[in-house]
């Protein structure tokens, strides 16, 4: 408990002095709405990944779908803010968001979750697909135009405080009970059967976890940038999603934000590129992956605690 | 009924060109477990490929499909080579993230070298409309619909009737114990990839023919409906593909036919979410059971 303390303590510090950075970085100018922009998008993109590395990286199933519940999350906060248009609005939108997506990963997972490998990751990516046609010809939601207008309640500091909470309760989800029964299920599902793990049950919560994660990024993106199409949540969406997670290493969260961070710095200087910007990336792609196959850090973490640790040992025995 | 049957064969011939992308799926699929997201693309390059060889050096059909089907197949090896080889024994998905590096790569490279505007596809063939009962069959239709018969009858005797066919059917089942009974996995599955991207650069022309447009992100779409037929089919075989590519087109042109095209793509991913959870393998998938 001690020492759990010790280190919530300092990652809560880190948490606040990054705020602090930042707000002063931009309260001086050194941060114009440019590089804010891109602190955003690096921060959705984190909410998002952390998600998706849970449902990848810790519970071993693959799902390709990360967009779908994205979406549920946008439209939900586009619709409602449009006639609540305050801050309570959009947080009853966020939380609306939330329990659609939650329902939704409910409907799309319970079927779903026996199948296994590539067959799960094209049945969830059907699902995200059938989410993004009917958003595409409903009324509600504007069809294919998308929504225009909505109020913009969220701005860097609401995006840095949601990734600050759902990355605290995804990385606690891990270290807990649930979490451990979620990586047993990962490394062999009839082994952990075999200890009394419920394994579809597991998988499930950590597929709905990560669902409703997305669906608060989703919240976020719409209420930031103002307008949304259903385009924005194709196939396409979800890879990039799926990108981020396997570039910076499949059970890594530090490595999701390093890659999150990394990609979206790359985006913005190659945005002076044009038509070349998506080959160079591409090909940057090719060469990390085949140089390094396990991702930037592969399944390396920061842990605060281990390092507090390792500064003891050292003490001892210079004592 | 007429409509039916004019609505059968449409269906058949758009899905005849997504069974022959499905079939490059599924045999790569079968050989190397990737979902090679590349396909699409290697499609897209046939479908250049026959824009450019009839425009500028005036080949016929004939000529551009063989041609284009030589280019796929080189193409196909040549990605095999440099992207997937090094990764062949790195986490699954790892290799999956190439496949889409490797598509991203095509795809943006042919919109910054050639633009990525939508050109017209030449018409080498003369189209000609045969009334049979009501019922309009065009020359395209009938040549679309035999060529790709007649390539997947070939497909099938090669990979069951020759020694490399059975060395390829070897490396899918054991790869470690095909090598060890003295087969070259990376020649087999350099001929795999051969195969596979031959067969989605003839449907590049077939397509260029029949829907009369090109342009680079083409591959994209057919190129995920194509690898839904495959799972469909039962991915890794080979008449499974067949099936799946033909079933996805008839029920595409029939959700179409009957005021639905706005959901024809829902339709067709809620076929195959049900049919998954029905046959987890696939229609003619083998389910391997499960052994501790």
């Amino acid at each position: 408990m001690k020492a759990n303390l010790k280190t919530n303590a300092i990652w809560l510090g880190l948490m606040i002095a990054g705020y602090y950075l930042m707000n002063t970085l931009i309260l001086v100018g050194v941060i114009n709405s440019f590089i804010e922009n891109m602190l955003v998008t690096i921060g959705i993109n984190i909410i998002l990944a952390v998600g998706l590395n849970l449902i990848i990286g810790f519970a071993g199933q693959f799902s390709l779908g990360h967009a779908g519940f994205m979406a549920i999350g946008a439209y939900a906060s586009a619709i409602i803010t449009n006639s609540i248009n305050s801050p309570i609005g959009f947080y009853i939108s966020m939380g609306v968001g939330v329990v659609l997506a939650i329902v939704i990963a409910l409907v799309v997972g319970i079927p779903t979750l026996r199948l296994r490998g590539d067959y799960l990751a094209i049945a969830t990516m059907g699902a995200a697909e059938i989410i993004r046609i009917i958003i595409n010809n409903l009324k509600i939601t504007n069809g294919a135009a998308g929504m225009f207008n909505i109020p913009q309640f969220a701005d860097w500091a609401t995006v840095y405080i949601m990734m600050c909470l759902t990355t605290i309760v995804i990385v606690n989800f891990i270290h807990s009970r649930g979490g451990r029964a979620v990586m047993s299920v990962r490394e062999d599902e009839i082994a952990a059967e075999a200890m009394g793990i419920n394994v579809f049950k597991w998988k499930l919560a950590a597929f709905v976890l990560g669902a409703s994660t997305a669906a608060i990024s989703g919240s976020l993106h719409a209420s930031f940038l103002q307008t949304i199409a259903p385009n924005d949540f194709n196939i396409m969406s979800s890879i990039s999603i799926l990108i981020i997670v396997v570039l910076g290493g499949v059970g890594s969260i530090t490595g999701t934000f390093v890659a999150a961070t990394v990609l979206g710095v790359i985006d913005t200087i190659l945005q002076n590129f044009g038509t070349l910007r998506m080959v160079i990336y591409a090909v940057a792609l090719i060469l990390i992956m085949i140089f390094k196959p396990s991702g930037i850090l592969g399944t390396w973490e920061l842990s605060f605690s281990r390092i507090l640790k390792r500064i003891k040992v050292k003490r001892g025995v210079s004592e | 009924m007429q409509t039916f049957f004019q609505q059968i064969i449409n269906g058949l011939s758009l899905g005849s060109i997504y069974a022959l992308l499905a079939l490059g799926y599924t045999m790569v699929y079968g050989i190397i477990k990737l979902i090679n997201f590349a396909h699409g693309d290697i499609y897209m390059l046939g479908a250049f490929w026959g824009y450019y060889s009839i425009n500028a050096w005036h080949f016929n059909f004939i000529e551009a499909l063989l041609s284009s089907m030589v280019v796929g197949a080189i193409s196909g090896v040549i990605i095999e080579y440099f992207a997937y080889r090094p990764l062949r024994h790195s986490p699954r998905i790892t290799a999956l993230i190439t496949a889409i590096g490797v598509s991203f790569f095509l795809e943006n490279g042919m919109a910054y070298l050639f633009t990525s505007d939508t050109r017209s596809f030449p018409q080498v063939i003369q189209q000609h409309n045969y009334n049979i009962g009501g019922v309009l069959i065009s020359n395209i239709q009938i040549l679309i619909l035999v060529t790709a018969c007649i390539l997947m009858v070939l497909l099938q005797l090669i990979i069951k009737r020759t020694k490399m066919g059975k060395a390829m059917r070897a490396v899918s089942v054991d790869a470690d114990a095909a090598e060890l009974v003295g087969i070259n996995i990376n020649r087999t599955i350099s001929f795999t990839f051969a195969l596979g991207s031959s067969m989605a650069g003839a449907a590049g022309v077939l397509i260029g023919l029949y829907y009369n447009s090109i342009d680079p992100l083409m591959g994209m779409t057919p190129g995920i409906k194509a690898f839904v037929a495959a799972v469909l089919g039962g991915i890794g075989s080979v008449p499974g593909a067949s099936l799946g590519g033909f079933l996805i087109g008839m029920l595409e042109t029939l959700f179409q036919s009957i005021g639905l095209s706005a959901y024809k793509d829902a339709v067709v991913y809620v076929v195959l979410i049900i049919i998954l959870l029905i046959l987890p393998a696939g229609i003619f998938g083998k389910n391997v059971k499960e052994k501790v």
